[in-house]
């Protein structure tokens, strides 16, 4: 079973001033989660994103393709970034993504893929 | 049965179908055919082919797994120790964090309990249609989440526990002190179910002492029910009920089950403590006989396990019993900044003020309880108190002259 781990920045990023808000002691708290992970075989895949302000929203439903600037929702709170990981159930992954939270020093939320 | 049947098949909607099933074939057919020789296996069995016709029906996508746990679970007559194991992980699962508190109450009325959606719906003043989606939800969540069902880990387990234990007693106080306006004032079937709960959790976790602690707090504050509401509708409050309506059989098992515990030696958890205040209270013939230095010892002991300023506001009012009641206004108005929106923070100043014959700010104070108190029998009672206090001096200063009738 996957579930989707999502970082939530409120407020972090605008604070910091800059795309990356983790500080250097989060990044290095956020590698060592990563690497038990890898090591516990529960990683699946991982990234930070940029900036909300350097999206672009595609919308090719209609003849023409549109690109509009900017994110499709525009809000205080956004992804700063999210993991995937492999657990047996949700006891499981609130378990890791507690550790996460600590490790990121933010909010997270924690969502199951769709079974196929 | 259904707890049963959720293990073998994890899932709640097949469970309590299946088990819905079996027993409308037994209502059809026991009267012409004869109440079978072991109706309880029967039921089981029938139940149990259910649930597989509905898996094969479905052609669910995890098939293959339901159908291993099916192959794997092979004896449909389980010891008594086993359906209680069941039991216990289904109120695991139904109050399990993920899901909103008022979904772990429905959800656990509804599956453990074995409430209807209806009787829910009444009990938490909604619309069927909204109760039943709201359980729909949960237990939708429950599947796509894959929130587990089983007993947590031991490391996991006193978090856990307790997170069943808040939701018993939401429960119980929603009975107790029930808010909204057209609904009675206390609804014993709420209380009633929580205790029932509580029994059944206790009887899976006879050595958890909060457990114990929760089930003696519930049955000492039911044993004064009766005593709690007047003929007119009206809340009595403890310093008022006729003791001698209370329920001694009740008192009885809540002061033993605190004893126990007291006996255990194992310092006591929060509820434990509450149940310990209760029974002090429950102690006293007349509450002139009330041991109030024990109570405020045992406020004290929950103040610091629990630093919120509701517990320090009951623990001012048996400090006023002791040290009067300007001491405890001095330890209530410290609580001002947060305790403005509680309806017993007003009502307890209210108290204080009138005993020391400052009426003018009781009678504010009566007034700002009365708004917000959201039970219809506490408001009542409040009303009362209130105007009984000496009438507000006219803002014209003039001398009201003293009506004929006064002072003969």
């Amino acid at each position: 079973m996957q579930y989707l781990v999502s970082v939530i920045d409120d407020g972090q990023a605008l604070a910091a001033q800059k795309d990356d808000s983790a500080t250097a002691g989060e990044m290095a708290a956020i590698d060592v989660f990563n690497d038990r992970l890898q090591a516990e075989g529960r990683w699946v895949f991982a990234g930070g994103l940029g900036f909300p302000s350097a999206a672009t929203v595609v919308d090719n439903r209609g003849e023409q393709a549109v690109f509009t600037d900017g994110p499709f929702v525009e809000s205080k709170e956004f992804l700063a970034g999210f993991w995937i990981i492999e657990a047996a159930d949700l006891d499981e992954a609130l378990k890791l993504a507690t550790d996460g939270s600590k490790a990121c020093n933010r909010r997270i939320e924690v969502r199951p893929f769709l079974v196929r | 049965m259904v707890a049963s049947l959720t293990r073998r098949f994890s899932d709640l909607d097949i469970a309590e179908d299946a088990a819905g099933e079996a027993f409308a074939i037994a209502v059809e057919r026991w009267p012409a055919d004869g109440v079978p020789p072991n109706p309880g296996a029967w039921l089981t069995t029938t139940a149990n082919r259910k649930a597989i016709d509905r898996i094969r029906r479905e052609h669910k996508r995890d098939d293959k797994h339901r159908e291993a746990l099916m192959v794997l679970d092979d004896d449909p007559l389980e010891p008594v120790g086993a359906i209680d194991d069941d039991r216990l992980r289904l109120i695991f699962t139904c109050c399990h964090p993920a899901l909103a508190m008022e979904a772990r109450m429905a959800l656990t009325l509804r599956m453990v309990g074995g409430l209807t959606v209806p009787e829910i719906a009444r009990a938490f003043l909604v619309q069927e249609a909204t109760m039943g989606r709201r359980i729909t939800r949960a237990k939708d969540k429950i599947r796509a989440a894959r929130i587990p069902y089983r007993v947590p880990s031991t490391e996991d387990l006193p978090a856990r526990v307790s997170g069943v234990l808040a939701v018993l007693f939401l429960l119980f106080n929603e009975g107790y002190l029930a808010t909204g306006p057209d609904t009675d004032p206390i609804r014993h079937e709420l209380t009633a179910e929580a205790i029932r709960l509580a029994r059944l959790i206790r009887a899976l976790m006879p050595a958890d002492g909060e457990v114990a602690g929760l089930l003696a707090l519930m049955l000492l504050t039911e044993a004064r029910r009766h005593a709690r509401m007047s003929a007119s509708g009206e809340l009595v409050t403890l310093t008022e009920q006729d003791r001698g309506a209370w329920d001694s059989a009740l008192i009885a098992e809540g002061h033993h089950l605190v004893r126990e515990r007291l006996a255990t030696g194992v310092a006591p958890g929060r509820y434990q403590l509450l149940a310990a205040i209760n029974a002090v209270h429950t102690s006293a013939g007349d509450v002139r006989d009330t041991d109030w230095s024990q109570v405020v010892a045992l406020y004290d002991q929950l103040v610091s396990l629990d630093p919120s300023p509701i517990v320090a506001l009951n623990r001012a009012i048996a400090v006023a019993e002791i040290d009067g009641p300007d001491v405890a206004l001095a330890l209530v108005d410290r609580l001002d900044d947060r305790l403005a929106e509680y309806h017993a923070y007003h009502a307890t100043r209210a108290d204080l003020l009138r005993r020391l014959g400052r009426s003018q700010e009781s009678r504010a104070a009566y007034d700002r309880a009365i708004d917000l108190s959201g039970n219809t029998a506490e408001a009542a009672y409040l009303t009362r108190r209130r105007d009984q206090l000496a009438p507000p001096s006219r803002e014209s200063g003039v001398i009201v002259l003293s009506e004929p009738w006064e002072g003969r």
